[in-house]
């Protein structure tokens, strides 16, 4: 079903960067579109992608395209899963948000934002998930140390 | 001081018929003002630190807002610096209700991303202990949702059982809670012949015993008053909000990982996906009570057709050397030195693998640059994304049924927060 997915997206946004790993298919979409693919791939009576099964990001530590959001989706219906991935810079790390599209991607994407820092332009709630608001790092980026920042975490006052 | 010239209004009111008897004041709600109410994250009913702000309107919830993180210990960045056999003890504390379950998963999805398989053996003893891990899981769920809502008997002989589970585990892997039981291509050790009488022993009385916690509540007019009807939720909505496990098939959706993604030996066995209509409360508790009996006959058939043979993968690059060999030969001894010093080294390229856990669909994500340790690993944990439906369970409830639909969810915080 991989190369029929790959060619009714390719059919409908023209050639996609594509590539396939142990029968999984990871599709690069440009993060202008990624809504609309998502929206596509949803509504498709071919795909029927209704299950968002994961969101999270990742920091490639490179120049260009720095951090990336890895959507890995799953049709209940066609029993499939493929994998949707976008780039965004370092300088604009801003990607839209899928939260119209899935509802569940509203705390993965709230998750994303507290540990790299990517924002997800027009989400309802784009609040750290985890990490405490005042905190001013974003702990799963590559520059972070392991051993974290001393001081970064204020003890309560006595 | 400013000084109150004019009466509340209500007070007033009051006061005016209490004077006049022959007048009738009605208050369609004795407080008339919104509350925020602050659960946890040291409450007893939310099962760990889960933290919810509630906005009541008298007892009726008009709105929640879940708050995260109180354990969050950062798995995932441990994860980027440590090899993929240093993770597996930390994928004990994900879900520590069941952790042979989680240890099964994540070696799993580093197998896939090997690209190599785990022999017969070693399949069926993985689906055994991930059954057990499921029924220890779902016990400790009855447990506490009966406590929850007010049947305590229950919590004590569902522990009873658990207890009985957990000296089964010693027995299997050594330890009863923190198991670290599975390895990349195999096994820690291999299923001896007296955890495996001591399997069949338990599964004998298991069935009556879960019976008779079943009969002290199928019919119970408390129980099912408070859960019927509770925390309702559609379809459309559970599959949007990405609900997996019971609490979707709760919604009859038939939808189980280990039947339309089959793992382990789950293909060949013969086993139900219970499912039932509603969505509610009691909806979720059937479907868990269906899924024990299952994971019974589950254990039952693969304990069967338990084949005899090695429990590794014989890839002596990917997989650790028995120790015997280690200390014997040359050969092993090297391979051992290159695994524990420098892991694993697993191809260029991204998988992602997800396995049918007690709570719902548990993955994980591997972005590997060919290095001894991930580039990246997620945790996709069911717990997170089941809790993020707790705001639509709950709208309009009353503050109660709150502690039963937080039960009925069965999140774990060790999960949610990573």
């Amino acid at each position: 079903m991989n190369e029929q997915v790959l060619q009714l997206l390719q059919g409908r946004f023209g050639p996609l960067e594509s590539s396939e790993f142990r029968d999984e298919l990871t599709v690069v979409v440009p993060k202008e579109k990624i809504v609309e693919v998502c929206l596509f791939l949803k509504e498709h009576p071919d795909c029927r992608f209704n299950l968002l099964s994961d969101l999270c990001g990742i920091d490639m530590y490179t120049p260009v395209a720095r951090f990336g959001v890895i959507y890995n989706l799953f049709s209940i219906p066609r029993n499939h899963r493929i994998r949707l991935k976008t780039f965004a810079e370092e300088s604009d790390p801003v990607v839209p948000t899928v939260s119209g599209v899935w509802a569940t991607a509203n705390w993965h994407e709230r998750e994303t934002f507290d540990m790299f820092g990517i924002r997800f332009a027009g989400h309802p709630d784009l609040r750290r998930m985890y990490l405490p608001d005042e905190f001013e790092y974003y702990p799963l980026r590559k520059d972070f140390p392991l051993m974290g920042i001393p001081g970064s975490l204020p003890l309560p006052k006595k | 001081m400013a000084v109150h010239t004019e009466e509340p209004p209500r007070r007033s009111r009051i006061l005016q018929a209490l004077e006049d008897q022959n007048t009738n004041v009605q208050f369609d709600d004795a407080l008339e003002s919104e509350m925020i109410l602050n659960m946890g994250p040291q409450h007893p009913a939310t099962h760990g630190v889960l933290r919810l702000l509630v906005k009541l309107d008298g007892e009726r919830v008009i709105g929640c807002v879940p708050e995260l993180g109180y354990l969050h210990r950062g798995y995932e960045k441990l994860a980027e610096n440590c090899s993929y056999h240093e993770f597996i003890p930390h994928t004990d504390r994900l879900d520590y209700l069941s952790p042979l379950s989680n240890n099964t998963a994540y070696v799993l999805a580093v197998e896939k991303l090997l690209g190599i398989e785990a022999p017969p053996r070693a399949q069926h003893i993985r689906t055994i202990i991930t059954e057990l891990a499921r029924i220890s899981s779902h016990l400790l769920w009855l447990g506490s949702m009966g406590m929850d809502v007010g049947a305590l008997t229950v919590f004590m002989w569902t522990f009873r059982e658990r207890e009985k589970l957990y000296d089964v585990f010693e027995h299997i892997v050594g330890a009863r809670f923190t198991t670290s039981y599975t390895r990349i291509g195999g096994l820690a050790h291999d299923l001896l012949p007296e955890p495996e009488r001591m399997i069949r022993d338990y599964l004998a009385d298991f069935l009556s015993n879960l019976d008779e916690c079943e009969r002290l509540l199928n019919r119970n007019r408390i129980f099912v008053e408070r859960t019927d009807g509770i925390g309702p939720i559609s379809t459309e909505r559970a599959i949007d909000l990405g609900l997996t496990g019971p609490n979707l098939r709760a919604c009859g959706v038939q939808h189980d990982l280990r039947r339309a993604q089959p793992y382990l030996i789950y293909k060949d066995l013969d086993f139900e996906v219970p499912t039932q209509e509603g969505g509610d409360t009691l909806a979720r508790y059937y479907v868990r009570m269906a899924e024990m009996k299952e994971s019974y006959k589950i254990i039952c058939q693969a304990l069967d057709r338990l084949p005899m043979g090695d429990i590794h993968a014989f890839k002596p690059k990917k997989v650790l050397p028995r120790k015997d060999r280690v200390y014997t030969r040359m050969e092993e001894l090297i391979h051992d030195f290159m695994i524990v010093n420098f892991g694993v080294e697993p191809p260029v390229g991204e998988v992602y693998h997800a396995v049918e856990a007690p709570k719902g669909e548990l993955g994980f994500y591997f972005y590997s640059h060919g290095e001894g340790q991930p580039w990246r690993m997620k945790i996709r944990s069911p717990s997170f994304v089941n809790l993020q439906s707790l705001p639509t369970l709950v709208q309009g409830a009353m503050i109660s049924d709150v502690v039963a639909i937080i039960g009925s969810l069965d999140p774990v915080m060790g999960e949610a927060d990573k």
